[in-house]
């Protein structure tokens, strides 16, 4: 093979390497991008039950139930909606009533979320970003406020 | 010791480094010695001044200085020894300063141990690291003091993030930065060669042991980081894909591609265009991870504290020292001769595929990482790509890899014949399937991927070890003729083979944890027992322990297997009375390679606790597959070849390269 056809066939090699990748790259996009909702937000666009959401806000005070066998019922509100959460598992060290939260997990059709990750920030002061924002947007978090 | 001091060595650094950008690369342009030699001084200089600056730091740590913001804000009298000096870069301005003080580090080290590296390029490689210097000092100085005072003093700190206090935090930063850092000097060396407008098979060989330290260090890193979660944040789980994860493992795609492009480079003179671009991508890569830790523009558990001019400054280093080496590169590149033809199949066209498929992974990687962020400032939504796509991509582009992994150094160089390879391989691949038949027969039905895994895992393993065979020519020539031949073999070669069997089994840790895990969350009270991966686990007692700074509820299980009392494990949960913050200590047994995981949830209504407990087998594999890989990567480091300063025997002139190597010339090359 002449130099030129052996790089030819290096580069058509690099590019359907880089191709694959690509597609796959596409594909999992695709397929794996889960977005986040405010309370407000899912009762606003009526989100439809089934889909798969990040849910982020203030847990409620005085919502949460502890059941048995670490069944938690708890209610996250933004101020402007309230979404009626239901986890099996244990909660995270930082989970408590007043702090912000961001829950995975699916909605279901009578409107509850039921959660499959429950996540509070590893550090009292620090508030998940997005839950900083859906706040500010219902005019219950003040710029400035013990952010960091 | 006064801040004062500390803030004053770094100011002095500062100038420091900026003549050590500008002295040595002038000189190198006009050919002035004098000049030129002037570069290593300096470097060491920077050091003296930074490692100054840093132990002042230090020292306001250990004394607990209040008058010091950044001690107020991240110490506690009564905080243990070992956590106040750690404390030190447990908080983003001291581990900037950690940063720059390993930058100095690497860059005195050239300067003292390059003694054989010709002038300018070592008047440029000096350079461009008192560059990188200067813009992180810069940094430091203007958004990121660690010496401000607080005026009065204050009595009392406010205590370290308790999930910090931790030994972790002693190991995994200094050695990820030891890896994040030690790109800056290949970095250094590519730009320097790129100013210099020549490259050579020399200049590869001076590379490769900076990058192998370098890729080493990043691996230990982060595997002691993956552990470090892994206990302490008491999900029992070891990777998340969080975005600071990803930040440091995209450098080691790279830099995995680098060390194997650099051999290329060093054996065949070919590839050489690649692995410049590979190095200014590996430390590129480290810098877009700085960024994201430290701007905060990402949520993660790194995140400290988010100051936007910090992260518009990080930006500016980034779009700088990326936009400003690749301008350089589109423009010097082209200039640089090709050499070394090969066919496709063969060990180089084995290498170049080892690198697509890796650098295929970081920018799959960098994409699930940034592509939220891009969405954002795009339309607003706000997304989350997590581990399933993390999953499905770097999976995928990393099967072909490692399958191919054991071939690779079976191939000839030039020209390789891959059905002698798979010939070679045999023994290796029915090993393989033995193993996949047993996996399979142990898990009785369920999915498949734990016995292919585990069969491609050993496969992997068994490869290693036949191409020290093949090398040894064990069992074709008298046995102390093999055992001479072996005894003769580089430690290269010994070091890739313990490198790519560390891969076998690290990924037969991955595997075994991911399919054969056992998960139980229940509520138990005193008394009370319940079952995980065979184990049967009793709650003996929970007692209150209270340490210097926190208290403690610690839950005493006791194990029994088949009835009989094995042991005990202990859990607990603390609340760090300084921040009032909780944390869970999950309580761990290692039994084999296996391991009992326990953590604590909350006291539940009516008495008892919540408890999580996991069986993970082989999960220490993971973490003592990748130990593995950097003891390859030391073993090939302590290579005569490769020793750093070591004495070479000739040649000591970069233009001409060195000559050819005759391929396949017993004992065969060392890779």
């Amino acid at each position: 093979m002449t130099r030129k056809g052996r790089r030819l066939l290096l580069i058509s090699c690099a590019i359907g390497v880089l191709g694959v990748a690509a597609g796959l790259v596409l594909f999992a996009l695709n397929d794996t991008i889960v977005f986040f909702r405010s309370p407000s937000e899912i009762a606003a666009e009526h989100t439809a039950p089934g889909s798969r959401l990040r849910l982020g806000g203030l847990v409620k005070d005085g919502s949460v139930m502890r059941q048995d066998n670490a069944h938690v019922r708890f209610t996250v509100t933004d101020g402007g909606a309230d979404m009626a959460v239901y986890y099996e598992g244990l909660l995270p060290d930082l989970f408590r009533e007043g702090q912000g939260v961001i829950a995975e997990g699916v909605l279901l059709g009578d409107g509850t979320f039921r959660a499959d990750s429950v996540l509070a920030k590893h550090d009292e002061k620090y508030m998940p970003k997005e839950v900083a924002d859906a706040l500010k947007k219902q005019g219950v978090w003040k710029e400035g406020e013990a952010t960091r | 010791m006064n801040p004062e001091i500390g803030h004053f060595a770094l100011v002095l650094a500062l100038a420091v480094a900026i003549l050590q950008t500008v002295i040595p690369i002038w000189g190198a342009r006009v050919g002035d010695a004098a000049l030129m030699r002037v570069g290593p001084a300096l470097a060491v200089a920077f050091l003296g001044f930074v490692g100054l600056a840093f132990a002042v730091l230090t020292a306001a740590y250990v004394q607990s200085d209040f008058s010091v913001l950044n001690v107020v804000e991240n110490s506690h009298s009564l905080k243990p020894m070992l956590f106040k000096v750690t404390g030190v870069w447990g908080n983003h301005e001291g581990s900037m300063l950690l940063w720059v003080l390993v930058l100095a580090l690497f860059g005195a080290m050239v300067a003292l141990f390059g003694t054989n590296l010709p002038a300018t390029l070592k008047a440029n490689v000096l350079g461009v690291q008192g560059s990188v210097g200067v813009a992180f000092l810069l940094f430091i100085l203007l958004t990121s003091n660690p010496f401000i005072r607080v005026i009065p003093a204050l009595a009392e700190g406010q205590d370290l993030n308790p999930v910090l206090q931790d030994i972790g935090l002693a190991i995994h930063p200094p050695l990820l930065y030891l890896g994040y850092v030690g790109f800056s000097i290949t970095f250094a060396f590519a730009v320097a060669a790129l100013i210099d407008g020549r490259i050579d098979a020399a200049w590869a060989r001076w590379v490769r042991p900076w990058a192998l330290a370098a890729w080493a260090f990043l691996t230990v890193g982060i595997a002691m980081g993956s552990y470090w979660a892994y206990y302490e944040l008491g999900w029992g789980g070891w990777w998340f894909w969080d975005p600071v994860e990803n930040a440091s493992l995209m450098p080691w795609f790279a830099g995995t591609a680098l060390i194997h492009s650099a051999v290329v480079m060093e054996k065949r003179d070919a590839l050489k265009v690649w692995t410049l671009l590979l190095a200014i991508l590996a430390f590129s890569l480290s810098l877009l991870g700085t960024f994201l830790v430290r701007s905060g523009v990402l949520t993660s558990v790194h995140a400290f504290a988010t100051d936007p001019s910090r992260g518009v400054f990080i930006l500016g280093i980034l779009v700088f020292f990326i936009g400003g080496s690749l301008a350089l590169y589109a423009l010097r590149a082209p200039m640089l001769r090709q050499g070394g033809l090969f066919a496709p199949i063969s060990r180089e066209g084995a290498l170049v595929l080892n690198n697509l498929l890796l650098t295929a992974a970081a920018a799959a990687v960098l994409v699930g990482t940034l592509y939220p962020l891009a969405l954002e400032s795009w339309n607003g939504a706000k997304i989350t790509v997590g581990p399933p796509y993390f999953n499905l991509t770097v999976g995928a582009l990393m099967l072909p890899v490692v399958f191919a992994m054991p071939f690779g150094p079976l191939l000839a160089w030039k020209r390789g014949d891959l059905a002698g390879a798979a010939q070679r391989l045999m023994s290796a691949l029915a090993v393989g399937i033995l193993i996949a038949l047993a996996a399979a027969y142990l898990q009785g039905g369920g999915p498949l991927l734990a016995p292919l895994g585990m069969g491609l895992a050993a496969f992997i393993v068994i490869g290693a070890l036949v191409d020290l065979a093949e090398r040894g020519a064990v069992g074709r020539v008298p046995v102390a003729t093999s055992v001479a031949r072996l005894r003769g073999l580089p430690r290269a070669s010994y070091g890739a083979a313990l490198a790519h069997a560390g891969v076998g089994v690290c990924l037969f840790g991955i595997i075994a944890e991911t399919s054969w895990n056992a998960e139980r969350i229940t509520g138990l009270k005193i008394g009370q027992s319940f079952e995980v991966g065979g184990y049967e686990l009793t709650l003996a007692r929970v007692e209150p322990r209270n340490g210097p700074n926190y208290r403690d509820l610690t839950g005493i299980f006791i194990i029994r297997r088949g009835g009989t009392e094995i042991g005990t494990i202990e859990s607990s949960k603390r609340l760090f009375t300084a921040r009032n913050m909780p944390t869970t200590e999950a309580g761990i047994r290692t039994f084999g390679f296996s391991q009992l995981y326990v953590s604590l949830g909350d006291e539940l209504p009516g008495g008892g606790i919540g408890v999580r407990a996991y069986w993970k087998p082989f999960v220490t594999l993971i973490w003592l597959g990748a130990v593995i890989m950097a003891l390859g990567g030391a073993l090939s480091l302590s290579d005569r070849r490769l020793r750093i300063g070591a004495p070479k025997p000739a040649k000591p002139k970069p233009a001409k390269p060195t000559p050819e190597r005759k391929p396949d010339a017993a004992p065969a090359p060392a890779e």
